[in-house]
């Protein structure tokens, strides 16, 4: 089992998450981390999918995702060839004491407080999944009450762009 | 400046632009907009009794013709009972639209009277699907639907239309083309894996051509025939693929996989080279998988990508058509001939025609004298001939349908092969029957299957569509029987269907205006099929009443190896060696 990247691109059209999710649920795949947000494109929205699966089921996974019609490309992006970030915001716990220990990580970690209320602070941080886990670690100590992170959301290193023929196909059409 | 009209009409314009003909459906409150200018089209509407049975005479007609099957609902229950046929069609890529009213827009959402969120329901079992609730998208979203169950690996695909949107002012407008960016099935093979394929199979010692129900799909059975002429290779046929090659033709050994023949599995399992056209390796063709032709190599020809190493891996992929991979293949093998290269499988036949000829297939006629199933279906085969169109519903009678009737000519078997679905039979038939109507159209049936759509003899004779149904009545879930025979110890728990008494399955026949026919001995049953024969005026049921205790052989038990297969209970089969 390894950790993928896929980048899929696909129509903006209603119930194209539902068809994404179904599909991974009906077939058995399991889901790390999913994203979705517009491109540069009106009419295309871009999904990060994170799967940790073997080589052969990464495979069934990406053929199984190019039979639905929405989807226009599956690309995946090798960490080492692409730019991979989470956001993270956690709140924790902090006294007095424990303030500037907490300011301290925040900075070596080039995060940043976004909130502070008397007996808590609210960190913002971006970044790959490893200095994310690396973070969290280093704070869990001082008592974490709350954590929410965004899917991950990647893009290949480099001047190409994987939604140029995309594009230029769904010009054509128009 | 076109012409103002609803979007009911335009949904009706827009089946006639698609070539539609047939639908079968039931009316309801979301999709009665649409039924009213039906009724002045010169679309045949043919009103089912179960929405169910609509879907599955969709799938016949598709199955048996090739055109895309049509099946409307409405809303709620009547889009939910279309689900099984649906997916039917999704695992047996039967192309086939199904049209679902839908609450008006402003109710979705609201748990309105009769409201299901069908489009969200049937995801997972269609090719692709709608909800339309805007009038001026029916056109389109229809044109696609069309284009996307008929073309690549067919498919059902379903478009839900609100009733607003029914009701609407819209204009006319069909499109000239579609525009799907997403959707480019590959339909021409790749000519360098084509020539790597024709080598491989040339230097084989014991290749097997293992071919699927979408050879027929793709309508490849000539060039299939010229394929297997021109290099000797034995044939195997699966349940979905039964006709596409004669089985007169001495190169075919029959069905494999489960209740398959001993050549056809002992082919496959010893084969050193499975050339898989339009086939899935189904768990019940391959058994146990880790198992299944260990020393094959595999050349994977499929119109479906995922299909080819889904569950065993391809060492010759060809993504294509068959309809063209296939003659490609027979080109591309010409040439190699032509260069010398002649497969050479004199060693191979020997040993497969010694299975061939040690275990034929065969059934014991019952001690007791009375008649055996697999005796009346044998005759029914003989009797009605290559030329009639056989759908079977799910179970031991369809088994023996398959292994039992001779099928020379690719869409003259129809069965639920991927679902499975106990009720096929019937409505499937009644749609093979409307697409070819002068053509026998028989439904082979058990007494269960039988009970679960039966009352769509109520639509044959009403619209004049005189099917015939060979009942194989044993009063039992057979197939499930024979289970629990083998597996539990012959403990027959909710397998007695007590059909032998009741219902009284003339007195149903004749209730619906069929003709009822009844025969319980070897003597009466080539009379009783020709005399159904000869009625050609109203639908028959003939009740045949049969052995309960017969089986289906051989078999692969679920979940056991290939090499495990018995020919009879406690027999196994002598294999041979390997050289």
């Amino acid at each position: 089992m390894s950790r993928h990247t896929l980048s899929v691109l696909v129509e903006d059209k209603p119930g194209v998450l539902a068809r994404v999710a179904s599909l991974f649920s009906r077939r058995g795949f399991n889901i790390e981390s999913l994203a979705v947000g517009p491109t540069e494109v009106p009419e295309v929205s871009r999904m990060t999918i994170v799967v940790n699966v073997e080589g052969a089921i990464l495979e069934q996974v990406t053929k199984q995702l190019n039979k639905l019609i929405n989807v226009l490309k599956i690309v995946e992006l090798d960490k080492d060839a692409s730019v991979q970030r989470e956001i993270m915001l956690v709140k924790v716990k902090a006294d007095l004491e424990s303030r500037s220990h907490i300011l301290e990580t925040v900075q070596l970690f080039r995060a940043k407080v976004v909130d502070v209320a008397t007996d808590a602070v609210t960190i913002e941080a971006t970044g790959a999944h490893d200095k994310l886990d690396a973070l969290l670690r280093v704070l869990e100590p001082f008592g974490i009450k709350e954590l929410v992170k965004s899917g991950l959301v990647a893009v290949g290193r480099g001047p190409r762009s994987i939604t140029d023929r995309s594009v230029r196909s769904l010009d054509r059409s128009a | 400046m076109s012409e103002q009209i609803t979007g009911a009409q335009s949904l009706v314009h827009a089946l006639e632009a698609a070539g539609v003909t047939d639908v079968f459906g039931i009316p309801g409150g979301a999709i009665l907009p649409l039924y009213d200018p039906l009724f002045d089209s010169t679309i045949r509407h043919i009103l089912v009794r179960h929405e169910q049975a609509g879907g599955h005479a969709a799938e016949g007609y598709a199955a048996a013709s090739g055109r895309v099957g049509v099946c409307l609902a409405t809303s709620g229950p009547g889009a939910t009972n279309l689900v099984t046929p649906i997916a039917d069609a999704h695992m047996d890529s039967v192309p086939m639209v199904a049209i679902t009213g839908q609450v008006p827009s402003s109710s979705i959402g609201t748990d309105a009277f009769q409201e299901a969120d069908i489009r969200g329901i049937t995801m997972p079992i269609t090719k692709h699907n709608y909800l339309v609730t805007n009038a001026d998208d029916i056109p389109r979203a229809i044109a696609e639907a069309f284009y996307l169950a008929s073309s690549g690996r067919p498919g059902p695909v379903l478009v839900d239309v609100s009733k607003d949107a029914l009701q609407a002012l819209t204009t006319f407008d069909w499109p000239t083309s579609v525009n799907l960016p997403g959707y480019h099935p590959v339909t021409k093979p790749h000519s360098k894996q084509i020539r790597e394929a024709a080598k491989m199979i040339l230097a084989s010692k014991q290749p097997v051509l293992y071919v699927g129900g979408g050879t027929i799909r793709a309508n490849a059975s000539e060039s299939l025939r010229q394929l297997a002429d021109i290099t000797g290779i034995p044939v195997v046929t699966t349940l979905m693929a039964r006709g596409v090659f004669p089985d007169s033709h001495p190169l075919n050994l029959g069905m494999p996989g489960m209740h398959g023949t001993v050549a056809a599995v002992g082919a496959l399992q010893k084969s050193d080279l499975l050339i898989t056209l339009g086939a899935r390796f189904d768990d019940r063709v391959t058994g146990r998988l880790s198992t299944f032709a260990p020393n094959a190599a595999v050349i994977h020809a499929d119109i479906d990508p995922a299909e080819i190493g889904k569950n065993r891996v391809a060492d010759i992929p060809i993504v294509g058509d068959l309809a063209e991979i296939i003659p490609e293949l027979v080109a591309a093998i010409k040439v190699e001939q032509a260069a010398g290269a002649v497969g050479e499988y004199e060693g191979w036949w020997a040993q497969l025609n010694r299975l061939r000829t040690t275990y034929p297939l065969g059934y014991d006629l019952p001690e007791d004298g009375t008649l055996s199933p697999q005796y009346v279906i044998e005759r029914l085969g003989d009797i009605s001939g290559p030329d009639s169109i056989y759908a079977a519903g799910v179970g031991q009678h369809q088994m023996w349908a398959a292994q039992f009737v001779k099928y020379e000519k690719p869409r003259t078997w129809l069965n639920s092969g991927g679902l499975g679905t106990m009720g096929y039979s019937v409505p499937a038939a009644m749609g093979a029957k409307v697409a070819m109507p002068d053509t026998t159209v028989w439904a082979i049936d058990g007494d269960g299957c039988f009970q679960m759509t039966n009352q769509e003899l109520a639509t044959c004779t009403i619209n004049e569509i005189p099917i015939k149904v060979a009942l194989i009545n044993n009063s039992s879930l057979g197939m499930v029987r024979q289970w629990q025979t083998l597996f539990y110890n012959s403990r027959y728990s909710n397998t007695d269907l007590h059909s032998h008494r009741f219902p009284d399955f003339v007195k149903l026949a004749e209730a619906y205006g069929c003709y009822g026919l009844q025969c319980d001995s070897a003597e009466q049953v080539d009379a009783t099929i020709e005399k159904a024969l000869s009625m050609n005026d109203a639908p028959v049921v003939i009740d045949f009443i049969v052995h309960r205790d017969a089986m289906v052989w051989p078999m692969v038990a679920a979940g056991a190896s290939n090499d495990e297969l018995m020919v009879a209970r406690s027999m196994a089969p002598e294999w041979g060696s390997d050289d």
